[in-house]
């Protein structure tokens, strides 16, 4: 698995435009690793992952921060800081073409017009001293080559296929002069301007109410069904991706520990921290002083990460064997649902492996049955203390290097 | 059974008796320039029993958190009064109105924009007590051991260590701690959770519960997630540009909410189940708030509000009683039956 630090293959290496492949998938991202040197040592923030998209197709990327479904999400859209301090691997392959080597100014061709981002928030991604119009129309003119006036009515059209009353005051006001919800709407606009044939949207929703999110969210479905797009949807609340995308990927510790189409997953889930995940979410449904099964801790730090299965530490059915050894993701018989467990959830071995932690007195099987409040509480923080530099170590790494 | 009910006023849902704060009719607002001014509190009142949680629930803009902060008196409300533990707030003044805030203290969103980044953690949660000189050293010192103890943090560790060295999650238990180290009677926590990971999330909604029962609190929860309220709350508070719209315990106001606005709002919550379909309900409530320097007439949800008629703008809806302890103010209350939850 040491496919790492290799060599740029040179670009002219690329099949042509004119060579692409039609009959493959719309996006093919194999073993991808990306990491970041650090003065601690090296942070493989995403540690190969294996995915494929089909047109038209969306797929959900779920885990906590610090998991690595960001950094994955700008692998894929080549927006990584440049310089020695990135590290990558694996290969991006979009219609055929490989794009996971390009520098920022190869990858123009290929951001708005084939792959474009929504970001999470859309006071920072949107230019705050230029105005709206002149923000969407930019795109236009560079890709599609529209001139003033045509650029200046499609984007009015743009702006109201998004739901944004009065577009044509809009194009004059700045972003400031907008609500949270109305900026989403408008670098959605930008994002799907130029018809992009996938589209990745970093937690589009985290930022804002739960009515705004809903109608972000259901324009974004309406979007992506008009327009055929694929969709990449990345975020931390799996009640959001539920019932609308076709494919989830679970991401824990930079790789993906379980992955099936979305029924099978809430149908029938295996692996214990999607379990976890899904448990901790509040519902509207349960009676109010419901005690929320807790997921105790943190991902942990990526620079070390633990021996044998990276949830273990956490996993409420963690054994002897999840310390010592790596449980790999495979797929089960139906080709379709895979998961990275030894002893997973709604198997024999798992409720054994429950059951047995539970009678040992295992704080993370009691945090997850929210029993005895005073262990819990200091499970909780134990497992919290072991890993509190994960985050925070991703977040300098992915600075951009000094000029 | 129309006996037994309340007759609509504009507070039927107070209580009478002896709550520990009895806000009433008060009024928020702020300059805008020219003259106008922003509506953000428009005659709001609440009351809180001890022991009680209220959880007061809303869009962003409708005052739930300048409700909150007009409780603390920062800012003073425009008018109405505050009544908290047979103080009246509002007519307090500088030292007096000090002397009521160790009893009464507060939470704020973002844990770590709220703790003092060049200060030990140690340091931080103790200095209440060294402002109010409770006890002797050695007792202040046992004080924040028992309570960094009680909040899941190691009090040793906390001793050398600043707020940038722990995670976003045990910075929420810090400012916890912090509030509970001067024994207050109540906790006004305004978005406690919505910065951190539904994994933390879960742990500080559990956490808060606990201190509930060890010290025993009465709290203020003001939050945006409907889920997050009704897990923590003994009665919630529906708020829309800066009015009440609905009052009820939480189980009942989830499974049939009256007023149409918290029905647009519970058809919001994404539903962890892919067998609801999230496009089907969740365009209920299309649109933003208006803007609260020029709120509608009458009724202020009527601009969204599907069933809105001429009277919802000439008339604005008294709070009234639709069913045992759930009050409502509108003019056309969804039935009991109308409205089924997404499960």
């Amino acid at each position: 698995m040491s496919r790492f630090g290799r060599s740029r293959p040179d670009l002219e290496a690329d099949p042509a435009p004119s060579e692409r492949s039609s009959g493959g998938p719309l996006l093919e991202v194999t073993d991808l690793r990306t990491s970041f040197r650090t003065d601690r040592g090296l942070l493989k923030a995403v540690d190969g992952v294996t995915f494929t998209l089909e047109q038209g197709q969306t797929l959900g990327v779920v885990g906590e921060s610090g998991s690595g479904k960001t950094v994955l999400s700008r692998s894929v859209m080549g927006l990584l800081p440049a310089g020695k301090k990135t590290l990558r691997g694996g290969s991006v392959r979009f219609e055929g073409r490989d794009i996971g080597d390009r520098s920022a100014a190869e990858m123009r061709d290929v951001w708005g017009q084939d792959i474009a981002m929504v970001f999470q928030d859309p006071m920072t991604s949107l230019n705050p001293v230029v105005r709206i119009g002149r923000q969407i129309t930019e795109g236009l003119r560079h890709h599609l080559d529209m001139d003033k006036g045509t650029a200046r009515e499609t984007a009015v059209a743009l702006l109201r296929s998004v739901g944004i009353p009065e577009p044509e005051r809009r194009l004059d006001q700045y972003p400031f002069e907008l609500s949270g919800g109305m900026r989403q709407r408008v670098t959605i606009a930008i994002a799907i301007s130029c018809g992009p044939k996938l589209l990745l949207a970093d937690e589009p929703t985290t930022a804002l109410d739960v009515t705004v999110q809903a109608q972000i969210l259901n324009l974004l479905q309406d979007k992506q069904r008009e327009r055929h797009m694929a969709m990449i949807l990345v975020t931390h609340d799996l009640g959001v991706v539920a019932g609308r995308t076709d494919h989830i990927a679970v991401m824990y510790a930079g790789r993906v520990v379980e992955t099936a189409p979305t029924a099978t997953l809430f149908g029938s889930m295996r692996m214990p921290y999607t379990e976890a995940l899904l448990k901790c979410i509040p519902r509207t449904t349960d009676p109010s002083h419901t005690r929320l099964s807790a997921l105790g801790g943190r991902p942990p730090d990526l620079i070390s990460p633990p021996e044998g299965c990276r949830f273990a530490p956490r996993c409420p059915y963690a054994q002897e064997r999840c310390h010592h050894e790596d449980p790999p993701l495979e797929y089960d018989a139906s080709g379709t649902h895979a998961w990275a467990c030894w002893y997973p959830v709604g198997t024999a071995e798992g409720s054994a492996a429950l059951e047995a932690n539970l009678s040992s007195g295992r704080p993370q099987a009691l945090v997850a049955v929210g029993a005895g409040a005073d262990a819990v509480r200091e499970a909780d923080a134990a497992a919290e203390t072991e890993a509190i530099e994960a985050a925070r170590q991703t977040e300098v790494a992915l600075r951009p290097e000094p000029a | 059974m129309t006996a037994e009910l309340a007759q609509p006023t504009t507070a039927a849902h107070l209580r009478g008796g002896d709550p520990l704060l009895l806000v009433d009719q008060l009024v928020v607002e702020y300059p805008a320039g020219g003259g106008r001014s922003v509506h953000a509190v428009s005659g709001v009142s609440l009351d809180v029993f001890p022991g009680e949680t209220l959880g007061l629930v809303g869009e962003s803009g409708c005052g739930k958190s300048t409700t909150g902060k007009a409780i603390m008196q920062m800012p003073r409300p425009n008018s109405g009064s505050v009544r908290f533990g047979g103080d009246e707030l509002t007519a307090l003044r500088g030292e007096a109105l000090r002397r009521v805030r160790p009893r009464l203290q507060m939470i704020f969103q973002d844990p770590i924009s709220s703790l003092n980044p060049r200060r030990k953690v140690r340091d931080i949660v103790g200095e209440p007590l060294d402002i109010w000189q409770r006890g002797d050293k050695a007792s202040r010192e046992e004080k924040v051991d028992e309570v960094l103890e009680a909040v899941g943090l190691d009090p040793v560790a906390a001793g050398s260590r600043l707020p940038h060295e722990y995670s976003g999650g045990q910075c929420q238990r810090i400012s916890v701690a912090r509030a509970l180290v001067l024994e207050p009677l109540m906790l006004i926590c305004d978005e406690p959770v919505s910065a951190l990971d539904v994994s933390v999330q879960a742990q500080i909604l559990n956490l808060l519960e606990d201190m509930k029962a060890r010290y025993n609190l009465t709290m203020v929860f003001i939050a945006h997630d409907l889920a997050v309220v009704k897990n923590v709350s003994d009665r919630v508070a529906v708020m829309y540009l800066g009015k009440l719209c609905e009052v009820a315990p939480p189980d009942e106001l989830y499974a049939s909410p009256a007023h149409h606005y918290t029905a647009a709002l519970l058809a919001s919550v994404p539903v962890a189940d892919p067998s609801v379909r999230p496009g089907l309900v969740a365009d209920a409530l299309r649109g933003e708030p208006p803007s609260p320097v020029d709120p509608p007439s009458g009724c202020r949800f009527r601009t969204r509000c599907p069933r809105a008629e001429g009277r919802c703008a000439d008339e604005e809806p008294l709070m009234r009683e639709v069913r045992l302890g759930h009050f409502v103010a509108c003019h056309f209350p969804i039935e009991d039956t109308e409205f089924h939850a997404p499960r």
